[in-house]
């Protein structure tokens, strides 16, 4: 991106500073433009885990169909690959905790204050599903998660969500809150980013996508829209049938 | 240690709305003019294309267009005992970066104040006395009139091609249009949008409950414009990315749809990205700005001197300058004494989610736009007798429901577990039959103990003091949240929901739950240099070459977005500058 | 005859007199008409264009390489500096060079320096661009020799070139036609120079002149049909609308981008108002070469898919009729780009995006953003053969092969 941006800045009226080797660049004259313009998304690919062990995976998989379950006519949190969004995410500069403020001291504060820690969210899941998995192991005979019954499983959570479930030495309900904002996120996202496999989730609830024109349909009221969705790297409509 | 530029007439501290406007009225003058941005240069079809703006998790969820606090933030507390922590990522608001600033990711809402709502302490101490109002609260007059700034309401309208109904056209009110506005010279410049089913339903059943409904001001095209600049402006595809997102198709008041592409043709213009304003430098006498020292991507650090400067950053960074430049005195709210940190204050919204039967109501929730919907005015400002409320204050109603984007926009009923088959199944019943977010769009009074100074603890990435806000909601407001969303909720329950989820604000004030960017006060206008940082024209009392624009001046929030408002003031001070100031450049008030 | 010639050049002058309204003559009144003319010339001819770096370069003093099918040619510095441009050059060198390609040592020039057009300009017409060269700041900047290669490098080549595609001489203005249509007639063959870019080129780069501003292909794009063509070329706009393209670089229609963006910018958007009515009255005329069968219709399958991708990533801003918006978003519907019988502009545009022009008139330059990243080849082509064969367009389906081979010549270009 850095490079690109400078070669699109090196192609309009602007000086750089000199004697710096600064990105920050005087503009005048004309509004900037280079060719294939702009920083697109980077599709998440297929393949194997980027982040999770195999362990963590198998858990979070199992997390995501309990917090998404299937149903007859929608995939649960699994096959829609909340997993696979969520390995994609911590493995990139949302794990990282980049752009946030990370400067000393830690100290906790109200719950008004807002998020205080200096781990990140890769580091949670890590200590977060560790500390699960000792949780399930002690209260269920040794069972890890993924294999404790339905029922069970939303024993647990419910224990977490509640705050009853205390995770050591992880705070299980704070997990618990972010385990389940990043597969909700998963399943609603464009799936470019992993999750939201054939736009299920789209298509469960009638969202037509990334799309950006209404003009026929704002005056339709209360009729149906009538297309299917698309992703932003396109949908089945746009490939010819063969 | 840095490096000195050549001079320049005039330097800009922060290229969004109220840069992008005083550099376009200052350049018209002749001079010479440079505006130094924090952030990227960015526009439209390189940095928001309508290929792939539309990715809520990349620039909703993620903040891709916003400030990183890594960069720099701010730390809160709620009560002065308190100690503050940063924010250590955004929450209850979302500060802009790069040119074009807030104006990129706006919804366009674009509204004025009332009349009353620049006379407030006069205006509620003549209605209901003195002894009415809370002994520690802060409110004052702005020192500007309606009447000042109605010109440059109209100007600013027009520059954006708002989208409206006319309600008050030179004292004549007009059928449709909200007939508690201020006298307009003007009737909006183009026809109000065009609205959804939801939109719809909310002005049918206000008016059968007596109110008179008008459609949202709007910088949203409802046709394609061409401003007063040339610059053309397509129309508005409701595609539902607007807040948050950049426009891409044109459709969109902002710097780069408006300003930007005329004001970078100007010679005597230019625009350095991506470098940091640390400080505004002060000659020896302290009186007079020498120009300013920022830092480039590199950390070195560079001095451009200007005869004029103008600060023009996000409200809280212009205020955080200034006690850094050590430009006025700092406010103590223990002494009550100073000025620089003053009436600092945000918004106070409340919302209301209308459940309808999904066999019966389709409304088509990501059909929107930023600034859609109708909206009703009853019950802003003091529109309506306070006498036996016991609170000040108030806020419009409006479902204005600005998307349907599924990963923030996927309401349940409130009785809804957060997970599971029933959470499954009930966002699946939902989702196309709920209009959610109606809002009350609360004013926040300002108070003696909410305010703004620097953090004795927490530093930015150059060792400077963050920024320390110590806010939180006072009965006042709460009270008129509590009212305004009983009102807002009987109109939903009107338009036929079956179920409806009050969600009036509720204290302490939360950093971590998003009210609005509407940040204000900190370096406010006002007649007496004892209680205000700037005078009537945005002018620094003490460093009279300096202008301090934005929300910042705001002695206290009305029950608007701040946006018009914000604007009008730039081109008001623009005109006093241009008018008076260059002709003889001093204090333009005696103080 | 000849006294016709004289009588219709004896109207064209006073219209050339009158190109600097408002001006008072100075106290020598000869020489500041003459500059003044030859200023006015330079910038119908566009002389800036090539003869300076297109960023941060001195006007005229050269040095900007110009892109031909068989290398680069750099355009030499034609300020008057005595040594390295034009200053110590005779009236007669500088006209042999612009009128007949021939250099001041005899040599020849390509024609990437288009004499072949500028040769209708007068003797008087080139004697005042050089009156005008000559009040402009010398710039002290020695030229490298060109980079063409065998045989082209043979300047000798270009003596058999020139006796095959060049034909020197005046402007014969055509006595049938009215003084506007011959003043544009001037203009668009003279010093605009149109066909270097409009008209096809052979295999030695010569024009085809069969083919005369029919549309010609160069620097990666294809310069569109200009004739009165109504699907592929200018037929259905009004003169005005032609006249507004000329002077803004948008009209109800389209938006100028790529080298003619610069064109707008650098020298059509500064004639006047007459003189770009007079061109577009003159290219309005021009008979259509296209004599083709009507085009082969697309299968259902591509144009279903390009429908598609249509309504989903063009309509927010073409329409979903495909109408545009009036010199903000060019319309698709009746495009001469989307019906072109060579598919490279509307091509480049899709997988790379644009910028169109910015000027004092339409100060918007609005972008259009790149879509190579997110389609394929065969969806590029779906969508480009659905936008030429819809709303009443018609034009040969464009095949994923074209796209994929666009993609790689396009790779190696930066501009």
């Amino acid at each position: 991106m850095a490079l690109r941006r400078r070669e699109f800045l090196a192609g309009s009226a602007l000086l750089l500073l000199s004697g710096s080797s600064s990105r920050s660049a005087l503009l005048s004259d004309q509004l900037p433009w280079y060719p294939d313009a702009g920083s697109p998304p980077v599709p998440a690919r297929p393949g194997p885990w980027l982040y999770f062990t195999a362990d963590e995976a198998r858990a979070v998989e199992a997390l995501a169909d309990r917090i998404i379950p299937a149903d007859p006519q929608t995939p649960g949190g699994k096959d829609s690959d909340c997993a696979v969004f969520v390995d994609r995410q911590l493995a990139g500069h949302y794990g990282r905790d980049e752009g946030h403020y990370l400067r000393p001291p830690f100290m906790s504060g109200t719950k008004q204050q807002g998020p205080q820690s200096a781990k990140g969210p890769a580091q949670d899941y890590r200590d977060g599903l560790a500390a699960l998995e000792k949780y399930c192991q002690a209260k269920y005979s040794g069972k890890r998660f993924p294999d404790l019954t339905a029922d069970d499983q939303d024993t647990v959570l419910k224990g977490l969500e509640s705050g009853e479930a205390k995770l050591d030495p992880t705070d299980g309900e704070s997990f618990f809150k972010q385990v389940l904002k990043d597969i909700q996120a998963g399943f609603f996202a464009d799936p470019l980013y992993g999750g939201n496999r054939d736009m299920v989730a789209w298509k469960m609830i009638g969202y037509p996508g990334a799309r950006y024109n209404y003009l026929d349909w704002i005056e339709r009221h209360n009729e149906r829209y009538p297309l299917p969705p698309v992703g932003i790297t396109g949908s089945p409509a746009w490939s010819q049938k063969t | 240690m840095s490096r000195k530029l050549p001079k320049k007439d005039v330097v800009i501290i922060g290229l969004g709305w109220t840069g992008s406007i005083i550099a376009n009225e200052l350049t018209d003058e002749g001079l010479d003019v440079i505006a130094i941005e924090r952030g990227p240069w960015r526009d439209t079809p390189t940095d928001f294309p309508v290929n792939y703006m539309q990715d809520e998790l990349r620039y909703h969820i993620r903040h891709e267009l916003f400030l990183r606090p890594d960069q720099t933030t701010f730390t809160f507390r709620n009560k002065m005992t308190q100690t503050a922590l940063p924010i250590r990522t955004w929450g209850a608001f979302m500060p802009p970066n790069g040119v074009g600033g807030g104006g990129v990711h706006w919804n366009a809402e674009t509204w004025r104040f009332l009349p009353s709502d620049f006379v407030l302490r006069t205006h509620l101490t003549e209605r209901y006395g003195a002894a009415f109002l809370p002994d520690d609260m802060t409110i004052q007059d702005w020192g500007v009139t309606y009447a000042d700034l109605e010109p440059h309401y109209d100007q600013f309208e027009y520059l954006c091609g708002t989208s409206g109904t006319t309600g008050n056209l030179n004292g004549q009110i007009q059928a449709g249009g909200n007939p508690f506005e201020g006298p307009r010279s003007r009737p909006y410049p183009n026809p109000p949008q065009k609205q959804g089913f939801g939109h719809t339903l909310y002005g049918k059943a206000a008016q059968e409950l007596g109110y008179k409904p008008f459609p949202q001001p709007s910088g949203n095209m409802s046709q394609a414009y061409t401003n007063p600049l040339g610059l053309r402006m397509g129309q508005c595809t409701y595609c539902g990315f607007c807040e948050w997102f950049g426009c891409g198709n044109y459709s969109k008041a902002s710097p780069q749809t408006t300003i930007l592409p005329v004001l970078i043709r100007k010679s005597n213009f230019s625009v350095r990205d991506n470098a940091e304003v640390t400080r505004i430098n002060l000659d020896r006498s302290g009186k007079r700005a020498t120009g300013v020292t920022f830092v480039d991507t590199s950390g070195e650090e560079w001095e451009q001197p200007a005869d004029l400067v103008i600060l023009s950053a996000f409200s809280v960074f212009n205020v955080q300058l200034l006690l850094l430049s050590k430009i006025g005195q700092p406010y103590d709210p223990v002494a009550n004494t100073g000025v620089v940190g003053r009436n600092f204050t945000h918004q106070t919204m409340s919302t209301v989610d209308g459940f309808f039967d999904k066999s019966k109501f389709n409304f088509n929730p990501f059909i929107a736009s930023g600034a859609i919907g109708m909206v009703i005015d009853e019950f802003n400002g003091d529109n309506f007798d306070h006498g036996s409320l016991g609170f000040v204050g108030g806020g419009y109603l409006a479902y204005g429901q600005t998307n349907g984007r599924p990963i923030t926009t996927t309401p349940v009923p409130p009785d809804t577990p957060k997970w599971g088959a029933k959470w499954k199944q009930a966002v699946r019943d939902n989702y196309l039959s709920t209009v959610s977010g109606a809002d009350v769009h609360g004013s926040m009074y300002s108070y003696r103990d909410v305010y703004l100074d620097l953090d004795s603890t927490y530093k930015d990435r150059f060792g400077r003091p963050l920024m320390r806000m110590t806010i939180d909601f006072h009965d006042n407001e709460l009270k008129a949240a509590a009212y305004l969303t009983d009102k807002l909720d009987q109109i939903i329950k009107a338009m036929g929901a079956s179920q409806t989820h009050k969600k009036p604000r509720k204290g302490p004030y939360d950093i971590t739950t998003y009210q609005t960017t509407h940040l204000n006060g900190g370096a406010i206008m006002g007649a007496d240099p004892k209680t205000s940082a700037i005078n009537r024209y945005l002018q620094s009392w003490d460093v009279p070459n300096l202008f301090v624009m934005g929300a910042s001046a705001f002695p206290q929030n009305a029950g608007y977005n701040p946006t018009g408002t914000v604007a009008a003031l730039a081109f008001w001070s623009a005109a006093a500058i241009r008018g008076q100031y260059l002709k003889n450049p001093g204090p333009l008030v005696d103080a | 005859m000849r006294s016709i010639v004289v009588m219709m050049l004896a109207a064209v002058v006073p219209w050339l007199a009158a190109t600097a309204p408002g001006l008072a003559a100075s106290s020598d009144g000869q020489a500041f008409e003459q500059i003044q003319k030859g200023q006015y010339l330079a910038t119908a001819a566009d002389c800036f264009s090539c003869h300076a770096q297109r960023e941060g370069g001195k006007p005229f003093a050269g040095g900007r390489p110009i892109e031909t099918p068989f290398g680069n040619i750099t355009a030499p510095n034609i300020t008057p500096d005595n040594e390295t441009g034009i200053g110590a050059w005779t009236d007669d060198q500088f006209v042999r060079a612009v009128r007949e390609g021939v250099g001041r040592d005899d040599s020849r020039l390509y024609p990437a320096m288009p004499y072949t057009n500028y040769t209708k300009m007068s003797r008087d017409d080139v004697l005042a661009i050089l009156a005008y060269l000559k009040t402009i700041q010398p710039v002290h900047n020695a030229m490298r020799s060109n980079t063409l290669p065998f045989p082209f490098n043979i300047r000798a080549a270009m003596r058999v070139w020139d006796s095959l595609y060049f034909t020197p001489g005046d402007f014969k203005p055509d006595p049938k036609q009215s003084t506007v249509w011959n003043r544009g007639a001037f203009l668009v063959e003279g010093p605009g120079h149109c066909a270097a870019c409009h008209t096809p080129k052979n295999f030695l780069g010569g024009d085809k002149t069969d083919a005369r501003l029919g549309g010609g292909k160069l620097q990666g794009w294809f310069a569109p049909d200009i004739t009165g063509d109504t699907r592929e070329g200018l037929g259905s706009w009004s003169e005005a609308e032609i006249a507004t393209y000329l002077k803004t670089g948008h009209n109800g229609a389209t938006a100028a981008t790529g080298p003619m963006a610069e064109e707008v910018l650098n020298s059509t958007s500064k004639l006047n108002d007459a003189d770009r009515m007079a061109m577009a009255t003159y290219l309005k005329s021009l008979p259509s070469h296209s004599d083709q069968a009507a085009p082969t219709p697309a299968g259902r399958q591509v144009m279903a898919a390009g429908q598609a991708i249509y309504h989903d990533e063009c309509s927010a801003c073409h329409g979903l009729e495909g109408k545009g918006t009036a010199q903000l978003f060019p319309a698709l519907a009746h495009s001469s780009i989307a019906q072109a019988s060579d598919p490279t502009t509307a091509i480049r545009l899709v997988l790379r995006g644009a910028r169109s022009v910015a000027t004092k008139d339409e100060p918007t330059a609005p972008g259009m953003p790149s879509f190579g990243w997110q389609l394929n080849d065969a969806q590029v082509a779906a969508v480009l053969t659905y936008v030429g064969n819809t709303w009443n367009n018609a034009a040969v389906p464009v095949t994923a092969g074209q796209v994929k081979q666009a993609r790689k010549s396009l790779s190696t270009r930066n501009e």
